[in-house]
């Protein structure tokens, strides 16, 4: 193993993973206010095919990344109309999201599958994840919004009686993910595998779902687990390249096997929950009550 | 999701509204989308070509993005109760659930890509890809400066593992120094992964890149790093265009519209076609003159009159397996039983096919 050879791996490393840490990170914060929405996958659908589509059409690149976020703002501020103010269940409506993700980016990209564009140098976005981490970890535990933030996914009835208002934090935390998981998916279409692929998110937005649980909802956590799901697929290519011997189907449900391994340790002791999961996740907010 | 697109209001009407007999109903299972430049897509334009060879004869559907898993069943079960006369299955783990449905529907005739079992109602189809993958071994024996090739490999099945052979045995021919680096990515079709793969094997040395999966992510990973790469399945030559050496084409079109003519004149049977250059059922892209020297395109089409004829056989001994043992005795070919079953990397293969 020579230095040239790591210093590669390494960088497909990076590259891999960088929109798993987007689409967690976004909807990391989502979930700390209180709010599960599975609709990752389609929201990165949307924003991968809204992003080529207005790149082929304007060739701006950053018109295609504004008019992403913008395209994953509407869709997770569907899903925050329809969980907030109507109600509606939110694991059901989630995933209505993502059906809905998965059919609205098909029929909008279809004439443009197969229409070559330029890619981006994915490297700005890989130093951005990163910052963006860091960002959200200090807004979380440094700053008194943050901490309202929380206080909202751990107890909505709490924080509604000290005065804040517990929708409006929750819509705009679902906006935050929502955005993320359109950058993620741009980053997909633009830098990673430049083209329109039906479909092309393949199965990463379940992945970034599932790194939050992985995290026990820390934002360094999602950046560490990221980096190791992402990291083990690309080292089982390496190994296999090298001609080891090597069950390669281990390792594309390892994050799933890891996660659920996760989710064992920490439901094995009540306190860890509690230490753990935004005890208001998933639970509707009733005003007055 | 699945979505079905029907071709079928108009001609219904007309069907309705005349004497002429209904037009018979031609379904189709695909494993992607259409539009993924590759598999699915080369079907698609085969079910077109039928469409405008037999007119109104027939109407066809087509329902995509099915996963090879208990989906399929429900899918084709769907295309058999809304009165298709003619379903092809075009992928190889569709195997199981095509006969599921077939036994249930014995009037309604099924064709399953790739695949070896047949019955009454069931018929097999298949494209000898392998005869392009010789090809691509000898350009890529010549071409290759580092001697090493990356290959990245969808499922071990033997389609997959047939072609691995039958490209390293005419690669290694002309370079006996030639190496090659398999990866598995098992997927058809994940844009992102399959460049992964593609950018690990260049990372290791790889100055080719040969696919067996389903969009053109490796071909342009190869072209933004600089090195060749053979597409998959179409001409992706607008993609990538100082990367694409070739491509092996599939071209099922004349297939489908012989068969679904046996279905409207009432003389379809069941039965296994395993055709290749000779009927223009694989054929290669136009070479890549800029990057590849006159003289080995003339070679490569050299090679192709010859397995056209029946001169030349990719797998033609003596071939041996890893360890050593003699699969196909000097001056022999290996019959297609073997090609079928194809399980084992013949020598010269570091790695082993993952079971």
């Amino acid at each position: 193993m020579n230095l040239d050879l790591i210093l590669g791996i390494l960088q497909i490393v990076l590259i891999a993973t960088t929109p798993l840490v987007f689409a967690g990170i976004g909807e990391l914060v989502t979930e700390k206010s209180g709010v599960l929405n599975l609709g990752v996958e389609g929201m990165m659908l949307v924003g991968a095919v809204s992003a080529f589509i207005i790149l082929v059409i304007t060739g701006s690149y950053f018109l295609a990344f504004f008019v992403s976020i913008l395209s994953g703002i509407i869709m997770s501020g569907l899903f925050a109309f329809l969980v907030l103010f109507l109600m509606s269940n939110q694991i059901a409506t989630g995933l209505a999201l993502t059906i809905f993700g998965i059919g609205l980016s098909s029929m909008l990209g279809k004439q443009y599958i197969g229409t070559p564009i330029d890619g981006l140098s994915p490297w700005f976005f890989v130093i951005f994840s990163f910052l963006i981490v860091f960002l959200v970890s200090y807004f979380f535990y440094k700053t008194k919004a943050g901490l309202i933030l929380r206080a909202v996914g751990e107890s909505h009835n709490s924080a509604h009686a000290l005065g804040y208002s517990v929708i409006k934090i929750r819509f705009l935390s679902i906006l935050f993910g929502g955005s993320m998981c359109a950058l993620a998916g741009s980053y997909i279409s633009i830098c990673y595998a430049p083209m329109w692929q039906e479909g092309m998110t393949a199965g990463r937005g379940w992945i970034a779902l599932a790194l939050v649980v992985f995290a026990t909802w820390k934002p360094e956590r999602v950046l560490i687990g990221a980096y190791i799901f992402g990291g083990v697929t690309i080292l089982q290519m390496n190994l296999q390249a090298l001609g080891l011997r090597f069950p390669g189907q281990f390792f594309s449900m390892a994050p799933y096997v890891a996660t659920i391994i996760v989710l064992v340790l920490i439901s094995s002791n009540k306190l860890r929950i509690k230490l753990s999961a935004p005890a208001s996740l998933t639970i509707p907010f009733y005003k007055g009550r | 999701m699945i979505r079905i697109i029907t071709f079928l209001s108009t001609f219904l009407v007309i069907a309705f509204g005349s004497a002429y007999a209904e037009p018979k109903k031609v379904g189709f299972i695909y494993i992607g989308p259409p539009g993924d430049h590759g598999w699915t897509y080369m079907h698609d334009v085969g079910r077109k070509y039928m469409e405008s060879q037999l007119g109104d004869s027939i109407t066809t559907t087509y329902l995509e993005n099915i996963p090879e898993n208990a989906d399929a069943v429900r899918a084709i079960r769907k295309l058999a109760d809304s009165g298709h006369d003619l379903i092809f299955t075009t992928s190889f783990n569709y195997m199981d659930q095509t006969h599921e449905v077939a036994k249930d529907f014995p009037d309604i005739k099924f064709e399953h890509a790739t695949g070896y079992i047949q019955a009454d109602n069931v018929a097999t189809y298949s494209a000898r890809f392998y005869e392009g993958r010789m090809i691509e071994g000898h350009i890529a024996g010549h071409m290759t400066e580092t001697n090493t090739i990356g290959y990245i490999a969808s499922f071990p099945i033997p389609e997959v593992v047939r072609g691995i052979n039958a490209f390293y045995l005419a690669a290694s021919k002309v370079n006996p120094d030639i190496k090659m680096k398999i990866i598995w990515v098992f997927t058809w079709y994940d844009p992102g992964k399959e460049a992964d793969a593609a950018n690990t094997l260049i990372n290791q040395g790889a100055d080719i890149i040969v696919q067996h999966t389903d969009t053109y992510a490796p071909c342009q990973a190869a072209q933004k790093a600089g090195v060749y790469a053979f597409g998959q399945a179409s001409n992706q030559e607008e993609f990538c265009p100082d990367a694409h050496l070739t491509s092996i084409e599939d071209i099922w079109g004349p297939y489908y519209a012989e068969r679904a003519k046996a279905v409207v004149d009432g003389t379809w049977s069941s039965g296994d076609t395993w055709d290749g250059m000779d009927k223009g059922m694989v054929v290669m892209s136009p070479y890549n003159t800029k990057l590849m020297p006159s003289s080995l395109i003339q070679e490569a089409v050299n090679m192709e009159v010859g397995i056209k004829d029946g001169t030349i056989h990719p797998f033609t001994g003596p071939i041996y397996n890893q360890a050593g043992e003699l699969v196909v005795p000097e001056g022999e070919v290996a019959p297609d039983g073997m090609l079928l079953g194809m399980n084992f990397y013949v020598q010269g293969i570091d790695g082993e096919v993952p079971q």
